[in-house]
């Protein structure tokens, strides 16, 4: 394993019974780096991330470097919206399991800017944005050394997920992190992240966002032209 | 009842309302009832061997747990339809198992004294699913709201589960004798979901869950005495009451 790079993924391949659904993928992501992973639904995006993490049984070689630790925060949360669980108890569950300090929790919630009395609310009770937050706390609880992001702004608005994304990348370059995130926004895509993963039924493509964000590329990719805008230069 | 019996229940009501607080917010609720079936066939080879009927219904539980572990970890069915089948199989067979009379007093709980012994062992039960639901609250925390996360959290998710179910299990055991195989499923219900209308954390939920089980198990056996009705159904009645009397303090949405 190269002593720069955060994660290694040689010949990786994952398929349930007849259905492949990743299939010889390599890539490497540099330490402290954002790598964007998009695609069409059902390109195998959550999947890569499952495999990623161990989650599900996949061939090929998948080596992280010596020492990381995950904050992964999964797409979807099985969860009902009466649950009386407050964002602290969730965060002191991942303190207490993690082996991290209590002060960590408040230095969580510090760094995504969710206030005292919104983190002694009821899970359910939170709005989108509120949520996400809690959610980038919870990765961060326990000092990862890698994000694991599966499409950190579902359920937010707009300028929301300007707002959040914003927030990972200050979290990100605060405490050196290397991030890996899954999007459908791809302006964000070409404004934050550093390289871009793009898994398509066809040949996937992996490269800086200005090389791999084309038109040309993404109507191949998503097999059609998406509505994207990106502002050269900002 | 004797003071030792008396302790013995409340303690089996504390393991109730703490092991019921999971099952409710797994939406665990009518298959954990169906859960504490499995124990009827147990008692009932128990009974045809003439050996201990909670020795029975102990090992056809911990056998009847293994299987719905393994089916749900080999199949991924889901936990409730794997509990549906294989315990209505066992309350199937209990019923051929048992006679009349016998399939009565356990599915109903039978009155009478305990041995030191019984009481001992039962003590150590309610000790053992205490200790483990308040040690690994936090682990059951992050399972139940995702279980990628709780995995990368370092948590063996499998063991995890397993080791819940057999808590429940042993739970139910705690309470055969002197609930009976309905009842005990549903003192391990009614006051966990009772704690889940009115409480705003996990640690109110568990106190309050565990508060409305001793409650309904003391004022049981206060009330029965006095209107001459066997205990089990009186407990339940009171639970069920408390359940009803706390819909409207359901905390605002």
């Amino acid at each position: 394993m190269s002593d720069g790079n955060a994660l290694e993924v040689e010949d990786l391949s994952v398929s349930f019974g007849e259905s492949r659904v990743l299939h010889g993928l390599s890539f490497a992501v540099p330490r402290g780096q954002a790598l964007a992973v998009i695609g069409p639904n059902g390109a195998g995006k959550t999947v890569l991330f499952r495999a990623l993490t161990g989650a599900i049984p996949y061939q090929g070689k998948v080596r992280w470097a010596e020492g990381t630790r995950i904050g992964y925060v999964p797409q979807k949360l099985d969860i009902e919206r009466d649950l009386p669980l407050t964002g602290r108890d969730f965060l002191h569950a991942k303190a207490a399991v993690s082996g991290a300090r209590r002060e960590d929790v408040q230095r969580a919630l510090d760094e995504v800017n969710l206030p005292r009395r919104v983190a002694e609310k009821p899970i359910g009770t939170l709005s989108g944005g509120q949520f996400q937050r809690l959610l980038l706390a919870f990765a961060l609880v326990g000092r990862p050394t890698v994000l694991l992001f599966d499409e950190p702004t579902a359920g937010v608005d707009e300028p929301g997920e300007e707002r959040l994304y914003e927030m990972i990348h200050r979290v990100q370059d605060e405490d050196r992190l290397t991030l890996l995130l899954i999007s459908h926004e791809l302006s964000l895509v070409y404004r934050y992240a550093t390289n871009v993963l793009c898994l398509s039924r066809e040949v996937p493509c992996y490269g800086p966002p200005d090389e791999v964000l084309t038109k040309e590329r993404i109507e191949q990719v998503y097999g059609e032209s998406l509505r994207y805008h990106h502002h050269q230069g900002t | 009842m004797t003071w030792t019996g008396l302790t013995l229940s409340v303690g089996m009501a504390v393991a109730a309302g703490l092991v019921g607080c999971f099952a409710v917010m797994r939406r665990m609720a009518l298959a954990s009832d169906a859960m504490s079936h499995v124990a009827l066939p147990g008692i009932g080879v128990a009974v045809a061997f003439h050996v201990h009927p909670g020795l029975g219904a102990i090992a056809a539980l911990v056998a009847g747990t293994a299987l719905v572990w393994g089916l749900q970890h080999r199949t991924r069915i889901p936990t409730e339809t794997v509990i549906g089948v294989v315990f209505s199989l066992a309350l199937a067979i209990g019923s051929m198992l048992a006679t009349g009379e016998e399939l009565v007093d356990a599915l109903l709980g039978t009155p009478g004294t305990l041995e030191v012994w019984e009481v001992l062992t039962g003590l150590v039960g309610v000790a053992a699913v205490a200790g483990f639901v308040l040690s690994q609250r936090n682990r059951l925390v992050l399972a139940q709201v995702s279980i990628d996360m709780a995995r990368t959290s370092g948590i063996s998710v499998a063991r995890l589960e397993l080791m819940y179910l057999m808590a429940f299990s042993l739970t139910v055991a705690l309470g055969l004798r002197y609930l009976g195989v309905l009842l005990m499923g549903s003192l391990i219900i009614i006051p966990a979901a009772t704690a889940k209308l009115v409480a705003r954390s996990l640690d109110e939920m568990l106190a309050i869950s565990v508060g409305c089980a001793v409650a309904s198990t003391l004022a049981g056996e206060a009330i029965a005495g006095r209107i001459d009705r066997p205990t089990g159904p009186v407990i339940i009645a009171i639970a069920a009451a408390l359940f009803f009397a706390s819909l409207p303090l359901r905390r605002a949405r």
